[in-house]
């Protein structure tokens, strides 16, 4: 226990002390200026719509991988991690070296006027790539978990395989699937590395909130950085909060 | 398997559509472009003196934190597990918390107490921009990782065994080392190759506190933003392809050992579910 004070406690104490100090004119003056808007916007937008992507495609994952034998699923099973083991900072230049506008798939789809890297797409693309992982591994072993008898059951009082799906499977998944979204949606907020490569970091455009933090921070604008850090840590505890009453839905 | 067989090879094709474009092709471009001019080009990549510095910054800071991180991971699952102790509730949701606070906001909360000019940096040798404050850095992330392993497994197993070794006369370190390890072993296993990997390639926070002295506190993954900031492409690349391997590795690590312990728990639950 004192190990886990002074390891995580304790800084966070003092970064949540030190945000007391802040002059409340200047807190309001900063909250109304037009770049951290702009990247709180972006920041937010972004790693909602992250979010409910890889909740959705981690989803026909972990139903794949959970209930559907094919040849190669282990290593498929094995690579679903891949994004967690890799430095973010690898993540970033790898994706950018696809995606951007003279690259294997950025040249692709730039005679069809997409451009992916350095714009919001390519901002959502890294976010989906990092919290993939969470979303399949939250919900595969719950989708194992799924006793066959139901389906049975449901069949037999002639339930369609979409009804059964609807009313007999889903309902049980409710709160897996609200953990996934709340893990994606708290990686994508946070995710720093892989983004600052493919974004392009524009001021007001494609800067995220992380990334003004540190830019804050290195000019020595302590409270500035301090605010931000403090946009982006309320909601990772609220979400944090909301895991927890998740996880304790499920026991039962 | 009640999906009918169209479903089954919708299902199955989706997958290996997303985690191919998800996850294999940037595999194979780091791969590609790491290689691209050949293999001599990348061994001189590798063995820039810069490249040396690097790897052993990053193999000394996950030899202080691994074996930290778990004997902390170790000790807690053990007072959470074998006793009721007051606090518990926060104790897990705290484990939960370095994966959901953005690694720059850790980075930031670090700066702010170890800092030279905080009330506790004041009084300290320099912590920050060197190796201590990165190992509190990683440390930081890497905590939860064998307590998360650990305290499901040692729930599920209970106390009895630690019981019954206890009143036959087992000392706390013979019942440590005969009753409680062996059982948990690969689990044990399992939270060090993830603690490992995410030290190793810890980014965010660390970039924070590394302060980005060239060959004294750049760890890997800053390496590769470097070299890819000063157009040193091929070199980051050979260097993102060291880390790529070392991914690749834990990855197969990770899933030998996951398949050990759903053994193993099959194993233990097949008596248990006679009696």
């Amino acid at each position: 226990m004192f190990y886990q004070s002074v390891i995580v406690l304790l800084p966070l104490g003092f970064l949540i002390l030190k945000a007391f100090h802040i002059p409340p004119s200047l807190f309001l003056r900063d909250i109304q200026s037009p770049r951290l808007l702009a990247a709180c916007r972006l920041s937010f937008g972004l790693s909602a719509v992250a979010a409910m992507a890889a909740t959705l495609l981690g989803g026909v994952t972990a139903w794949t991988l959970a209930r559907i034998p094919f040849p190669g699923k282990r290593i498929v099973d094995a690579l679903i991690d891949l994004p967690f083991a890799l430095p973010t900072s690898v993540a970033g230049i790898t994706l950018t070296a696809l995606y951007s506008p003279n690259a294997w798939i950025g040249h692709l789809v730039a005679p069809l006027g997409i451009q992916i890297a350095y714009t919001p797409l390519g901002i959502l693309l890294a976010m989906l790539f990092v919290s993939f992982p969470f979303s399949v591994r939250t919900l595969q072993p719950v989708i194992e978990e799924i006793p066959r008898e139901i389906e049975e059951a449901a069949a037999l009082l002639g339930a369609s395989p979409g009804i059964t799906f609807l009313r007999v499977l889903l309902p049980p998944l409710r709160s897996a699937v609200g953990t996934a979204f709340c893990l994606c949606l708290a990686r994508s907020l946070g995710e720093y590395g892989s983004i600052i490569f493919i974004a392009g970091n524009r001021p007001l455009k494609t800067e995220i909130a992380p990334l003004l933090i540190v830019t804050r921070l290195e000019q020595y604008d302590i409270h500035g950085a301090l605010i931000l850090a403090m946009i982006l840590l309320i909601p990772s505890l609220a979400l944090l909060t909301l895991l927890h009453r998740f996880r304790l839905q499920r026991i039962p | 398997m009640t999906e009918p067989v169209p479903i089954r090879r919708l299902l199955v094709s989706l997958t290996l559509l997303i985690v191919g474009v998800l996850l294999m092709l940037p595999l194979g471009a780091v791969l590609f472009e790491a290689f691209r001019d050949g293999i001599p080009a990348w061994i001189r990549a590798v063995r820039d003196p810069e490249t040396l510095a690097a790897l052993s910054l990053s193999l000394r800071l996950t030899l202080a934190a691994v074996p930290l991180s778990a004997l902390f991971g170790l000790a807690a699952a053990w007072c959470l597990t074998k006793y009721r102790i007051p606090g518990d509730a926060l104790f897990h949701a705290l484990l939960d918390l370095p994966l959901a606070i953005s690694p720059v906001v850790i980075g930031l909360a670090l700066v702010l107490t170890w800092g030279p000019r905080s009330p506790l940096g004041r009084h300290l040798p320099p912590i920050l921009f060197a190796f201590p404050g990165m190992l509190l850095a990683v440390l930081f992330v890497t905590f939860p990782y064998v307590a998360r392993e650990l305290i499901p497994l040692m729930t599920a197993q209970g106390t009895e065994e630690e019981e019954a070794a206890a009143l036959t006369g087992a000392g706390f370190f013979c019942l440590l080392r005969r009753v409680t390890l062996p059982n948990v072993r690969w689990a044990l296993f399992h939270g060090f190759v993830l603690a490992a990997a995410r030290s190793l390639g810890e980014f965010g926070a660390v970039s924070i506190v590394s302060g980005h002295i060239r060959g004294r506190t750049l760890t890997l993954p800053l390496l590769v933003e470097m070299f890819y900031n000063e157009y040193r492409l091929r070199d980051a690349f050979a260097v993102a392809s060291l880390l790529t391997l070392t991914a690749l590795l834990t990855l197969a690590a990770k899933s030998a050992l996951s398949r050990r312990i759903r053994y193993r728990n099959s194993l233990r639950s097949t008596p248990k579910a006679g009696r």
